[in-house]
């Protein structure tokens, strides 16, 4: 009887018993779309608003819907209009954009679509100074605390007794941080990259931390915040005040008056126009970057969901057709994501360092 | 040929917005083909050079996925180049 037992407790435990478990689990899993749509025929599904409204900004959480009913965590809204002062309020009484609250809406218009604005006595709009919590705001808040407790736990390891190693998640974060100070910092920056290297530790947590949380697709996660270009922007300017405040007298020689031939520099300045331009575009190129990788990783898995809406709304044998391989399809690039996110955020963090020991080296000694 | 047939649409009444669109998506996919073949032959040589010698393999796994991601960025900034084209 016993080995019997141990014969079926093998093959269970073999490998290739456990792959097939886990896609009879996706199949059934699939059916599930199958229904929602018997039960929404009402309008059509508008592909093009699930995604925008997936990856842009937005005064409500939303968590899902269930049965025509949205079910969403409304956030503080903080106002100051021009003639009346200041209105902070729940979003929870705009009702989803149904509705109007003392003077505000959410606007469809033209010009201001999804944003708050006032409605004046003759009836046009304008937008006032909107300082709300919104989606992105609350993930930023988030990822924030996250971030302290990860950095402050290990810090207070080190304070406990430096000689000691951490153990357990302290000690995966010990092994990042040490990849990345001896490995992207040290030698980029050269021997005082311990100034700058509180600034890029920051920036790669930050990064990473934010990326992860916009992969998962839950509250507290979810939350598009790095393919936002004001967060990549605020980042990138961020390095290019580091790289331009701390440069040395040589980098900035450099830019006004680089060795070249003397016909490129004087009396009309090509080069140092180039060199001018150039300072501006390295931070650019790092803000588009993050921006759009992280902006196509969401859209991706959007599109491969939305299609299984878009067939099942044609027939309903199509649509779970569709979504086995709709689905297998969202997490193999789900897979890709992950890898996409630790790529982008190293490949700032390393291309920060290098600028910043760009900008502090020292010049070539003559022989 | 393609002259005459993006003349005749012109011609023919296009909207500025369906032609917005055309030279969008055009533009996408000459981007997909840009990143393809730079990360192909990045892919390439990389392999070769650890076929070559497979003990600095990590050394260049790592520079191989740094060059990768430069050359995704640029083709990521043609494709927001197209969605502005769409967009605006």
């Amino acid at each position: 009887m016993r080995l019997i037992r141990k014969k079926v407790q093998k093959k269970m435990n073999n490998i290739k018993y456990r792959a097939w478990k886990i896609v009879l689990l996706l199949l059934v899993v699939c059916l599930l779309p199958v229904h929602a749509v018997e039960k929404s025929e009402k309008e059509p599904f508008n592909a093009g608003k699930f995604i925008l409204g997936h990856i842009t900004d937005s005064y409500f959480w939303h968590i899902t819907s269930i049965s025509e009913k949205e079910i969403s965590i409304p956030l503080p809204v903080i106002v100051n209009s021009d003639t009346r002062g200041w209105f902070v309020f729940m979003s929870s009484k705009f009702e989803h954009g149904h509705s109007s609250y003392q003077g505000f809406e959410i606007s469809k218009s033209e010009k201001h679509n999804g944003k708050i604005v006032e409605i004046l006595p003759d009836k046009t709009e304008y937008r006032p100074l909107d300082l709300s919590i919104t989606k992105n705001v609350a993930s930023l808040l988030i990822s924030a605390a996250l971030l302290l407790l990860i950095v402050l736990s290990l810090a207070k390891h080190y304070k406990k007794g430096p000689k000691v190693a951490p153990k357990g998640f302290n000690g995966g974060m010990e092994l990042i941080v040490v990849f990345i100070q001896d490995q992207v910092i040290k030698p980029c920056i050269g021997k005082d990259y311990l100034r700058y290297s509180p600034y890029l530790l920051t920036m790669f947590f930050f990064i990473l931390i934010n990326n992860v949380l916009g992969v998962i697709p839950i509250f507290p996660g979810g939350a598009n915040l790095t393919g936002n270009l004001a967060c990549t922007g605020v980042l990138a300017l961020c390095t290019f005040v580091v790289v331009n405040v701390f440069g040395n007298k040589h980098y900035w020689k450099d830019i006004f008056w680089p060795e070249v031939p003397t016909w490129l520099k004087f009396p009309i300045p090509i080069m140092p126009f180039l060199e001018l331009f150039g300072i501006f575009s390295k931070p650019m190129a790092l803000m588009i970057r993050l921006f759009a990788n992280m902006l196509a990783g969401h859209m991706i898995a959007m599109v491969f969901m939305s299609l299984i809406f878009i067939f099942g709304s044609i027939s309903v044998a199509s649509g779970s057709g569709v979504s086995v391989l709709a689905i297998f399809f969202a997490i193999f690039m789900n897979f890709l994501e992950l890898l996409v996110i630790f790529i982008q955020a190293y490949v700032f963090t390393l291309l920060s360092s290098v600028f910043i020991g760009l900008s502090r080296m020292e010049p070539a000694k003559e022989h | 040929m393609l002259s005459t047939i993006i003349l005749q649409a012109v011609a023919g009444g296009a909207s500025l917005a369906a032609l917005a669109k055309f030279g969008a998506a055009i533009g996408a996919g000459i981007a997909a083909i840009g990143a393809g073949i730079g990360i192909g032959r990045i892919g390439g040589s990389a392999v070769e050079a650890i076929a070559r010698q497979p003990e600095s393999a990590n050394d260049i796994r790592m520079n191989m996925i740094i060059a990768a991601a430069l050359v995704e960025g640029v083709a990521l900034f043609a494709i927001i180049v197209a969605v502005l084209a769409i967009v605006m």
